[in-house]
């Protein structure tokens, strides 16, 4: 699949790993790292974006912002849009993660060359496209030009047969992947989920699968663009054509996993890789449980936080802090009465923001605290102070730990 | 471009993060002098006050995993770090590096090679570390674009040049 969006991007019948292309990309979109490109690409002499009609930009790391610094870089984005014509910048208030805005919103679509500010852009692959992660400069070359040069990657294989039991999940099964692979196993490679587990897998967990590509060190992750990804994308403006790898693809290095008998898996500090089975780490106590993130704050993954804490408290000193993926998930979980539910049982509510996960703000860990965390990754200070411990699971499992105190099998709940 | 140097080298193990790099309670700003004062410093805190120009980082495999900041290898640009030598890099480290001239060289075994302070010599044409021991230690020489982009000083003064020739012809 890698190969023939790159292919086409370049205006080549095909490229083979390992080629050099200079692509087109079909779309751009940014976070506040629009706010450290603006030096490079004024420097490069260029006064207009390419085509601002290929661009998305939302705020998302520090939504609303935290001190006086951000929000004057908030508002240089601000008037950047505004004098480029960019007229798909979501604003404080219609704002998201930005990879859950651009999934939900329908802007990435299959077959399509997608480059995007945020190494968890590979998290979109899920709707078919090729979607790379990259930096400042390279987000104002692409602004500047509308092409990048890319490395043309292997693709790994990862093949899943069997039934996620009761209380397992995308989530579960991608840190197992992880665990197999190692932290950089899947490196400059992209990463297709294949086989029938994951064709019967609704979108909100195929997402789950693509976002961690990159802690596998993957450059793309991918799901060919079927049935389930249609109805997903049924809003958008777009016509959806099915996209998949050809029938003779080849493949590099292939992982085979059947979940059949995969029980909850939890990445232990402080490597996403460093993964045990959940028995193995019960009892672990826990100060905090952060439900958010890109990789796991969908609607489905409240319902089911709000399913297993329905009616309960969270343990005495244990803080709950519940983060929507984006504001329309939390006008949804709202909709659907899920935030009683947690406040309930003892949550808090954040905007839709990155701030914990990456140790910003709204809810960063103080030296020796431990968190469970549904989110995706647990580098030393990653999430705060350096000395603190993150613990990486489902929502299933961080529910059932929030409810009592300490790392839970959510099959016993 | 300097191909052939010799420095000082800093030591760091494996999957040294970017969260190690520059840990994210510090992006709040554009400021690259905040970056390069926070560099590494909950894996060797002397590294931001001591390194000097020219001096080397040698790690581990999987140098500058986790999340795509350029302020990562920017924090390290500006400390004047001349490369970094390591078996293998995180794939947005290495473009983002690249990016702004900051050589990244792929050298298997050399964080088991070269002890901490010591000098060594890199040539990035033949593609050879010399360890302080005299061990010669051979490295991929990096792709003719790569070098390109290097040549002209990063990415964007090769995209100025090239927009400035276009315009002109």
């Amino acid at each position: 699949m890698a190969e023939k969006v790159l292919a086409r991007a370049s205006g080549r019948d095909h490229v083979a790993p390992g080629d050099i292309v200079d692509a087109r990309v079909d779309l751009l979109y940014m976070h506040e790292m629009l706010a450290m490109a603006l030096g490079p690409f004024g420097e490069i002499g260029v006064t207009k974006v390419w085509d601002p009609t290929k661009v998305v930009v939302t705020l998302d790391h520090w939504v609303p912002p935290p001190n006086e610094q951000i929000a004057k870089m908030h508002q240089s984005i601000r008037e950047f849009c505004r004098k480029q014509g960019i007229a798909r910048f979501h604003d404080v208030g219609d704002h998201g993660i930005v990879h859950q805005l651009v999934a939900e919103r329908g802007y990435a679509q299959p077959g399509k060359l997608v480059i995007g500010s945020d190494s968890h852009t590979n998290m979109v692959g899920a709707c078919g496209a090729f979607a790379a992660g990259v930096g400042a400069t390279d987000v104002a070359a692409v602004m500047a030009t509308g092409r990048l040069w890319l490395r043309t990657p292997e693709t790994m294989d990862v093949a899943v047969e069997g039934t996620l039991g009761r209380r397992v999940y995308a989530k579960d099964l991608i840190l197992k992947v992880i665990a197999t692979t190692g932290d950089d196993g899947a490196r400059y490679q992209a990463v297709e989920f294949t086989g029938p587990t994951v064709r019967g897998m609704p979108m909100n967990e195929r997402l789950v699968l693509c976002n961690m590509t990159t802690e596998m060190g993957a450059k793309a992750g991918l799901i060919a663009a079927d049935e389930v990804t249609r109805e997903y994308l049924a809003h958008a403006r777009e016509p959806f054509e099915p996209f998949g790898p050809d029938a003779d693809a080849a493949y590099g290095k292939a992982h085979a996993f059947d979940v059949s008998d995969m029980g909850p898996q939890v990445a232990c500090p402080s490597n996403p890789a460093n993964v045990k089975p959940v028995e193995d780490v019960a009892g672990t106590k826990v100060d905090v449980a952060f439900l958010g993130s890109c990789t796991n704050a969908r609607i489905e993954d409240l319902r089911l936080a709000a399913e297993i804490l329905k009616g309960e408290k969270v343990a005495p000193g244990v803080r709950l802090i519940v983060t929507p993926a984006s504001q329309r998930i939390y006008r949804q979980a709202m909709q659907e009465g899920l935030i009683d539910v947690f406040m309930e049982a003892g949550a808090t509510f954040t905007s839709s923001t990155c701030g914990p996960c990456f140790g910003g703000h709204m809810g960063v860990l103080a030296a020796n605290e431990v968190c469970i965390s549904s989110t995706n990754r647990n580098y030393p200070g990653r999430m705060g102070s350096a000395q603190a411990q993150v613990y990486l699971a489902s929502p299933a499992t961080l529910a059932a730990t929030a409810l009592h105190g300490e790392i839970t099998d959510p099959r016993t709940v | 471009m300097q191909t052939q140097f010799r420095g000082r080298a800093w030591v760091f193990g494996e999957d040294i993060s970017t969260d190690h790099i520059i840990a994210g309670r510090y992006l709040g700003t554009t400021d690259p002098k905040v970056f390069a004062e926070h560099c590494l410093e909950s894996v060797d805190p002397r590294f931001a006050k001591e390194a000097k120009p020219g001096d080397l980082i040698v790690a581990g495999p999987n140098f500058g995993c986790g999340s795509s900041r350029e302020q990562a290898p920017l924090a390290i640009k500006h400390l004047g770090i001349a490369a970094i030598l390591a078996p293998s890099f995180a794939r947005i480290f290495f473009r983002n590096a690249i990016n702004l001239a900051l050589p990244v060289l792929e050298c298997p075994g050399i964080e088991a090679a070269v002890k901490p302070g010591e000098e060594v010599a890199v040539d990035m044409g033949e593609g050879t570390v010399t360890a302080a021991n005299g061990a010669v230690l051979k490295f991929r020489p990096l792709p003719p674009n790569v070098l390109e982009i290097l040549e002209a000083g990063g990415l964007v003064p090769k995209l100025k040049r090239e927009l400035a020739a276009k315009a002109s012809s």
